[in-house]
C-alpha cells in the first residue's frame, strides 16, 4: 500500500534539480572571487522539497560522517534553517567547507535514489546553504556549549569536566586536526592545536584557491572551533620547536597528528629543477597563502606567464590550471597521462576549468622540460594508450613510441600527488610508519604504535578528502577521550 | 608577534637583531635557521640563527638589507615586533673535533660562520678563521671572530682592510704557502673547510679546496617558502640529486653541489624584486641606495 505522503513526493520529482547560479566564464577568470555562488532561500527550499524523505536514505550511507542527510533535507523544507544547520553540526563541524568541497558525485549524492533516474538531490548546496546563512549572520556560536561553560549543568557534562581538566595536543591545523580539536573541547578538554604555518587550516588555507572556497568562510569556521575553547599556535613546527615527547612529558594527556601530505613530488625528469617549474604546492601556496596573486600589494611573487603547462588530473591541477589562468596566462594546458574519465577530479572542477578555457591534453606524459638560459621553455611529451587496468583498477596508461612532441611554455607546475613530509616523523620515537612513510594507525580509532599518540587524515591514509580527514579527526576524539578517561591503550 | 628587544648596526646595510623567541631559542644549533614575515602582507624570508641564548630565551639575527623585505626590517626599532618567527629550521651543523677548521665568512656571511666556529672551538678544534667583505666599511663581526679564532685573517675586495682581495684568494694562498713549507704542511692537517657568503663566494672556495680534497662544508641560500619541506621552492643539485635546502641542508659537501643551477634559481624572480622595492621606494620617498650612503628617510 502506498501511503499519501508518499504519493505526494513522488510527484515533486518532476521539479528538475535546482541550478546554482555562478560568475560567468568571461569576468571570473579575471578574478579571484567565488565561482560558485550559492542559492538563495527560495533554491534550496525548492530543492529540498525534491527529496523523497526515504524510509531507508541511502545517500547516508554515502557521506563518511553519516550526516542525517534526510532530516536536514526536510528542516530546510519547513524553512527551520537553524535547526537544519544543527542537525549538520551533530556530525560535521565545518559544513561550509563541505558543502563546496566534497566530492559529492561519489558520495551522499552518488547514492541518494534519485540519482538512479533523474539528478540527485543536491545535497551539498544545500548544506553549504545554510552554514552560509548562519556565516552571514555571523553569528558563529550556535547552540553548541562551549567545554565546561558554567551554563552547561547537565550530568554528562559535569562528569567530563571533572575528568578532563587535562591538555590534549593536536599537530597541524587541517581538517582533520581542527576536527579533533572541536570534538575534544566540546567534551571539556583544555586543546592546544600546534601549526607550522602562519594561518590555520591546512590545505584549506594554503591549497584550495579563494575562488573555490573563500577564505572568509575557512576563517569563520576556525573561529567557531575556537570559541568552543580551542587555543591555536602558530609558527610551531613539531619536530623541530617541540618534539612529540616534549609534549607528552610536558603535561599532554594525549596528542593526535593530523599533519598531512604535504610533500610534494616531482616526476623525476630531466630539467625539472629549471626556473619556472613549481610543485602544485609551491604554486598554489605562493597564490592562497602568501596571496602572490595580489602582488605587488602582497610581497611574494609569482610568475605571470603566457604559456604554461599543468601537470596532472586531480582537483589540484585543476586547482592549479585555474589559478593560472587568473594569473593572466593565456594558454593553459593541462596534461594527463589517462583520459578524461579516469581524472580524480571532482566533475565540478573540470567543468569549470573547461568553461575557463583550461586546454585539456590529455593521454599525454611529459619526458622531458627544456629550458634556456634557466628557463623553461618547452615541454616535451609523449602520447599514452590505455592497456590493462592497473591496481587502482584504473587503466594503465603507456606511451606510444615515435610520438614524441614538444609544446612551448614559459612555466610548468607538477601536480602529481603528493606524500607524508617526513619532518615530524623521523622525530618522533617509537612511531610505526607504513613502507611509503606514512603513519601506522587503527582505521577505526587512530591509536599509533606509540601510547597516548592518536593519528589521523592524510598522514595516514596518504592524499585523500576533506571529510575523510574530518571523519578520522573525529572518530580518534572519541578515542583519545576514553584513552584519557581509563587509561587503558 | 615577537618582540625585538635589541637593535645593533653592525655596517653599513647590516644590523643586528635580537628577538624574544624562548621555545626557538631553547632549541636552536648552530646550523640552524628561522624563517620570518615582517608583516601582514610580507613575504616569507629564511634567516639564520647568528646567535641563541636560552637562559633569556633570546635569538640573534644579522640582516643585510638587499631588497623590499630586508629594509623593511633594517627600519623595524627596539620595542618593534616582527609578525612570524619559526624555527629552529634546517639540520644543525656537523661538529665534531676534525682537528684543524678553516671558516671562511663572506659580507653578511660572516654572522652564520661565528656559531658554527664557536661550537668548533668549544669542541677543541683548531680554528683558522678567514672573513670577508666588499671593504672595511660593510665589514662586520671581526672583532667576535678574531676572539675564537686560532688564527685570523681579514679581507676586503677594495683592500680598505687586511688582504686586498676575495677571501677565496687567501684561502688559496695558505694553502699553496703550506704546500711550499716543509715543517708544519697545514693543507694536510686541515681536516675541514666550512665556507658561507654569497654563492659565488663559496663555488670559489670550492674550487679552491676540491685539488686538494679538503671536505668542505657550504650553507645554501636558495629561495624558500615554507622552510618545512611541503613547497619545493629551495631545490638544488647536489651529487646530481635534487635536495631541498630547508629539510636537507642547509649545509651540503660544497665539491657536490651545482652552483650554476644555485644561482640561476636565486634570479628567478629579479624582476619582481626589482618592482617591489622600487614601489617601497616611493612610497617613503627615499632611495634605499643613498641611505645607504649615509642619509636617512
Ligand atoms: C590543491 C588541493 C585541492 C584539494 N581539493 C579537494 C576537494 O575539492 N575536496 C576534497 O575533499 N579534498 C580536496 N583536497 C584534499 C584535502 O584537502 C585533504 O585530503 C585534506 O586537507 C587533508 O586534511 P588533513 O587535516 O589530513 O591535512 P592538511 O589539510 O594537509 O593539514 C595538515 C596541517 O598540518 C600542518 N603541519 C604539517 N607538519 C607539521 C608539523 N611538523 N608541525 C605542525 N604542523 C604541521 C600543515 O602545515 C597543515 O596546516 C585537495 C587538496 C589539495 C592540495
Ligand atoms: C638558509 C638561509 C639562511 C639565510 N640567512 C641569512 C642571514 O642570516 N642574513 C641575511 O641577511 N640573509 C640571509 N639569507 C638570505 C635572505 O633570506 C635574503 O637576503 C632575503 O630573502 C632577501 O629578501 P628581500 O625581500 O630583502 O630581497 P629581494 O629583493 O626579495 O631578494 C634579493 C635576493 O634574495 C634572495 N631571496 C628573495 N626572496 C627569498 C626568499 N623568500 N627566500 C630566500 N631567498 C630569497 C633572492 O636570491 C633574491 O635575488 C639566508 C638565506 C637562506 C636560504
Ligand atoms: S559532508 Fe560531504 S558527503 Fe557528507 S553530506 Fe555533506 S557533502 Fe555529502
Ligand atoms: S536518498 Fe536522496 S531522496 Fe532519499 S532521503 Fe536521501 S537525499 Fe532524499
Ligand atoms: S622552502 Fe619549501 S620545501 Fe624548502
Amino acid at each position: 500500500m502506498v501511503s499519501e505522503k508518499s504519493n505526494k513526493r513522488t510527484k515533486k520529482v518532476k521539479i528538475r534539480r535546482t541550478s546554482m547560479p555562478e560568475q560567468n566564464p568571461e569576468e571570473r577568470i579575471k578574478n579571484f572571487k567565488e565561482v560558485a555562488l550559492g542559492y538563495t532561500e527560495e533554491d534550496a527550499v525548492k530543492e529540498s522539497t525534491r527529496c523523497l524523505q526515504c524510509k531507508n536514505p541511502r545517500c547516508i550511507e554515502g557521506c563518511p560522517v553519516d550526516i542525517d542527510i534526510k532530516s536536514f533535507i526536510d528542516l530546510i523544507s519547513k524553512k527551520e534553517f537553524d535547526k537544519a544547520l544543527d542537525k549538520i553540526r551533530e556530525k560535521n563541524s565545518l559544513p561550509a567547507i563541505c558543502g563546496r568541497v566534497c566530492p559529492q558525485e561519489d558520495q551522499c549524492e552518488k547514492k541518494c535514489i534519485l540519482a538512479v533516474k533523474d539528478k540527485p538531490v543536491a545535497i551539498g548546496r544545500l548544506e553549504r546553504f545554510v552554514a552560509d546563512r548562519k556565516l552571514s549572520k555571523n553569528s558563529i556560536t550556535g547552540n553548541e556549549s562551549s567545554g565546561c561553560s558554567e551554563n552547561n549543568n547537565s550530568k554528562s557534562k559535569e562528569l567530563d569536566c571533572k575528568s578532563s581538566n587535562k591538555k590534549i595536543a593536536i599537530i597541524g591545523s587541517g581538517p582533520a586536526g581542527l576536527t579533533c580539536a572541536g570534538e575534544l573541547a566540546k567534551k571539556g578538554y583544555k586543546v592546544t592545536i600546534f601549526e607550522a604555518l602562519h594561518k590555520t587550516g591546512g590545505v584549506l588555507v594554503y591549497g584550495i584557491p579563494e575562488f573555490r572556497l573563500p577564505k572568509k568562510i575557512l576563517e569563520k569556521e576556525v573561529k567557531f572551533v575556537e570559541s568552543l575553547g580551542v587555543e591555536i599556535k602558530l609558527n610551531m613546527v613539531i619536530g623541530k620547536v617541540l618534539t612529540i615527547d616534549d609534549m607528552l612529558n610536558n603535561g599532554y594527556s594525549s596528542v593526535f597528528i593530523g599533519t598531512g601530505a604535504g610533500l610534494p613530488y616531482f616526476m623525476n625528469i630531466p630539467g625539472e629543477n629549471l626556473n619556472g617549474v613549481y610543485s602544485a604546492n609551491e604554486y598554489l601556496t605562493r597564490s592562497n597563502l602568501m596571496k602572490a596573486y595580489l602582488f605587488p600589494e602582497y610581497d611574494t611573487p609569482i610568475a605571470r606567464v603566457r604559456d604554461i603547462a599543468v601537470v596532472g588530473g586531480g582537483n589540484v591541477a585543476m586547482d592549479s590550471a585555474r589559478t593560472a589562468k587568473r594569473l593572466g596566462a593565456k594558454n593553459v594546458y593541462l596534461i594527463y597521462r589517462r583520459s578524461e574519465v579516469e581524472m580524480p577530479a571532482r566533475n565540478e572542477e573540470i567543468e569549470h576549468a573547461k568553461q575557463e578555457g583550461i586546454e585539456f591534453i590529455l593521454l599525454t606524459n611529459p619526458v622531458e622540460i627544456v629550458g634556456s638560459e634557466g628557463w623553461v621553455k618547452k615541454i616535451k611529451c609523449v602520447k599514452m594508450k590505455l592497456g590493462e587496468p592497473d591496481e587502482s583498477g584504473r587503466r594503465r596508461p603507456m606511451p606510444i613510441n615515435g610520438s614524441e612532441h614538444d609544446i612551448d611554455i614559459e612555466a610548468v607546475v607538477m601536480a602529481i600527488g603528493q606524500g607524508p613530509n617526513p619532518l615530524l616523523t623521523s622525530t618522533a620515537s617509537g612511531l610505526k610508519l607504513t613502507r611509503r612513510g606514512y603513519i601506522e594507525a587503527d582505521t577505526q580509532t587512530g591509536k599509533t604504535s606509540k601510547k597516548g599518540v592518536f593519528a589521523g587524515g592524510d598522514i595516514v591514509t596518504g592524499a585523500a578528502t576533506v571529510i575523510l580527514a574530518m571523519g578520522a579527526g573525529k572518530s580518534a576524539a572519541e578515542a583519545i577521550d576514553k584513552y584519557v578517561k581509563t587509561g587503558i591503550w | 608577534m615577537y618582540k625585538i628587544v635589541g637593535k645593533i648596526k653592525l655596517a653599513e646595510g647590516i644590523d643586528r637583531f635580537e628577538i624574544e623567541a624562548p621555545l626557538i631559542a631553547k632549541k636552536a644549533k648552530a646550523g640552524q635557521f628561522v624563517v620570518i614575515r615582517v608583516n601582514e602582507y610580507g613575504e616569507r624570508i629564511p634567516l639564520t640563527i647568528a646567535d641563541y641564548d636560552s637562559s633569556q630565551g633570546i635569538i640573534s639575527l644579522v640582516t643585510m638589507s638587499i631588497g623590499k623585505t630586508t629594509y623593511m626590517l633594517s627600519k623595524l626599532k627596539r620595542g618593534d615586533s616582527i609578525r612570524d618567527v619559526v624555527g629552529p629550521l634546517g639540520k644543525q651543523s656537523e661538529i665534531e673535533r676534525f682537528g684543524k677548521v678553516i671558516c671562511v665568512g663572506g659580507g653578511v656571511g660572516i654572522a652564520p660562520v661565528m656559531p658554527i666556529a664557536k661550537s668548533l672551538k668549544n669542541t677543541r678544534n683548531y680554528i683558522i678563521s678567514i672573513i670577508g667583505a666588499k671593504n672595511k666599511a660593510s665589514l662586520i663581526l671581526a672583532d667576535e671572530m678574531k676572539e675564537i679564532s686560532d688564527e685570523f685573517y681579514i679581507c676586503s675586495d677594495d683592500g680598505s682592510i687586511g688582504f686586498h682581495g676575495f677571501v677565496s684568494e687567501k684561502l688559496n694562498e695558505l694553502l699553496e704557502d703550506s704546500e711550499k713549507s716543509s715543517d708544519s704542511d697545514l693543507r694536510k692537517d686541515i681536516n675541514r673547510v666550512i665556507a658561507i657568503g654569497p654563492a659565488p663566494m663559496m663555488s670559489a672556495v670550492c674550487s679552491v679546496t676540491k685539488p686538494y680534497s679538503i671536505k668542505t662544508i657550504v650553507s645554501l641560500n636558495s629561495i624558500m617558502v615554507d622552510g618545512t619541506g611541503m613547497c619545493g621552492a629551495c631545490r638544488v643539485e647536489v651529487g646530481g640529486e635534487t635536495k631541498f635546502v630547508c629539510v636537507n641542508g642547509p649545509e651540503f659537501d660544497g665539491h657536490k653541489v651545482n652552483f650554476n643551477l644555485l644561482m640561476l634559481r636565486q634570479k628567478m624572480y629579479l624582476n619582481e624584486e626589482k618592482k617591489a622595492l622600487d614601489l617601497y621606494e616611493e612610497k617613503c620617498g627615499c632611495k634605499m641606495l643613498e641611505q645607504k650612503n649615509g642619509k636617512t628617510c
